[in-house]
């Protein structure tokens, strides 16, 4: 449904967006990650068709982005960057200028505009104008907007960013709704975001595309992937004991009563660990197996470019 | 088309959206009546028209039209829509018409709404009424070509205060290059060809002669190619913004 090929932006002398190429299809909801200044919104805004690329190009259903414009728009959701809206319009008049853009007449535009507006639960704020509402408002107005005509393709540009947890979660929850049906790109610092809803993560730095993965490939690089974290009453001989298995790189103590255990090799080593402190006689308050960081493995990746 | 009649409709009701438009309506008849009665001596003229009414209106217009053009795209640029204009199926024209037509209409309006000047030379005296409308027709048009000087020059950058100044100012230019002061300087050295140039672009002289009732297909023309002419370097601009 989307295919990004060697898509480059320069502005004057720096390159913001460095020969990036990859392709979406439906069912896929794909997470943008990367420090600030990385590219991510400037290739989300040449997808959307907003910027034109350098070089390069993204072709939607088909139809690439520099040649047929408006039936990639048409066919494309678009919430960009914070979230711009005319702020002295109501909700309800801003959504139906939106469903009337979108070309909807009638009955079916006020349906559209209604159920958006359930959707992103904006119901009640309908006569609002849309400068009196909270950030978290907002936000929801511009996700409502961009998916009023229930497009095949949505790219959300940090859709969660000023949400309390609660919002979060609702849109997160949405989004998990509709993936099945269509093609997302999202991006965000949220890592934890990538974990709950992405199927795919590209990290992006300097505006070159470093990885692309699934997010249980992306933990699997963590140090922390099957490390084992336990609280034992007398760290100094737990590690000792530790340090000596063949499966065990490296025993780091945390705090008091915490060690953690690296393994050599990133297969499970619970089981292992478990077993040599109960053959030396070591008691055990609490084992955990961790499933790996993504900070962990944001940072070594982004700092490695 | 339908496109563009939907830009028009939101750009037209955001104008009622805030207090801008009912300030700006009432500002405009305010200077329009003290100016003319203070300024172009309605009263004291002796004959029942509205050429000291419509005299004052390319220098009136010269501060009023730009403080509603300076918004129309600096204040998208600023806010961020512009983006979601662009990334909406709206090809670039309409939304360059649509804005342009509704600031335009919104001129109109505030214009149309002078009627009680026209009420009066009637009641008055004996006033010919083809010149007053042919006046109307020349002063809307004049404030189409200020508009959509104003409309480029807002396009150019995000800051409304600049968008302002510099309108203001170019908009002074194609007044005053009608004037005997700038002529009588220029025809000191310039060729024939320049001056004939200097004097074809005044706006000055084209609604100059529109208000005498002379309806002119060249000044006509003159008033709709400077709006086609600047609507289209609008359009260059923003589209330079999408590629940088």
């Amino acid at each position: 449904m989307i295919e990004v090929k060697r898509l480059s932006k320069r502005f004057g002398d720096s390159l913001a967006v460095d020969n990036i190429s990859f392709s979406l299809s439906k069912g896929e909801v794909l997470g943008f990650l990367g420090p600030n200044g990385a590219g991510k919104s400037t290739t989300m805004k040449m997808i959307s068709g907003f910027l034109s690329p350098t070089s390069g190009t993204a072709l939607i259903n088909g139809d690439d982005v520099r040649n047929n414009p408006i039936e990639v728009k048409r066919a494309i959701g678009y919430l960009p960057e914070g979230a711009p809206m005319w702020a002295d319009m109501s909700v309800g008049g801003f959504l139906n200028f939106i469903s009337a853009v979108r070309g909807f007449k009638g009955i079916e535009a006020v349906n559209k505009v209604q159920k958006a507006a359930e959707l992103t639960q904006l119901s009640d704020v309908l006569m609002q104008p849309i400068e009196t509402l909270s950030k978290g408002f907002k936000r929801r107005v511009g996700l409502a907007q961009a998916m009023l005509h229930d497009p095949e393709i949505l790219i959300l540009d940090e859709p969660t960013d000023g949400l309390d947890p609660n919002q979060k979660h609702q849109v997160r929850t949405l989004i998990q709704k509709m993936a099945h049906k269509k093609a997302i790109i999202i991006s965000t610092h949220i890592l934890e975001e990538v974990e709950a809803v992405c199927t795919r993560a590209i990290i992006i730095a300097k505006g070159k595309l470093l990885t692309d993965a699934t997010p249980r490939e992306l933990l699997k690089k963590s140090r922390h992937y099957n490390a084992v974290s336990i609280a034992v009453p007398s760290i100094e001989k737990a590690q000792k004991v530790l340090e000596e298995l063949d499966s065990v790189r490296r025993v780091q103590p945390i705090g008091e009563n915490w060690l953690v255990a690296f393994p050599k090799t990133k297969e499970p080593i619970n089981e292992e660990v478990a077993q040599a402190l109960r053959s030396a006689r070591l008691k055990i308050n609490e084992i955990r197996t961790e499933s790996g960081r993504l900070d962990d493995v944001f940072r070594t990746i982004t700092r490695r470019s | 088309m339908t496109t563009t009649l939907t830009i028009f409709r939101r750009e037209m009701a955001g104008y009622f959206a805030t207090p801008l438009a009912y300030i700006f309506i009432v500002i405009f008849l305010i200077l329009a009546g003290i100016l003319t009665i203070f300024v172009g001596n309605f009263v004291g003229q002796g004959h029942a028209g509205l050429q000291s009414f419509f005299g004052l209106h390319p220098w009136f217009y010269l501060f009023l039209i730009p403080a509603l053009s300076m918004r129309l795209w600096a204040e998208e640029r600023k806010t961020g829509t512009l983006e979601l204009t662009l990334t909406l199926p709206i090809r670039l024209r309409e939304a360059v018409v649509g804005k342009f037509a509704a600031a335009w209409c919104f001129a109109g309006i505030a214009l149309a709404l002078t009627f009680p000047f026209w009420i009066t030379v009637n009641y008055l005296g004996n006033p010919d009424n083809g010149v007053i409308l042919a006046s109307y027709i020349g002063s809307w048009l004049m404030a189409g070509s200020y508009l959509a000087v104003g409309a480029f020059i807002s396009a150019t950058t995000n800051n409304q205060v600049i968008a302002f100044v510099v309108t203001v100012t170019v908009c002074f230019f194609f007044v005053v290059t009608g004037s005997t002061i700038v002529i009588d300087f220029i025809s000191g050295w310039a060729n024939d060809e320049f001056l004939e140039f200097v004097r074809y672009i005044s706006i000055l002289n084209h609604f100059a002669g529109i208000s005498k009732g002379v309806l002119d297909l060249r000044s006509v023309l003159f008033f709709v190619s400077i709006i086609g002419l600047f609507l289209t370097l609008n359009a260059i601009v923003i589209d330079r913004i999408r590629s940088n």
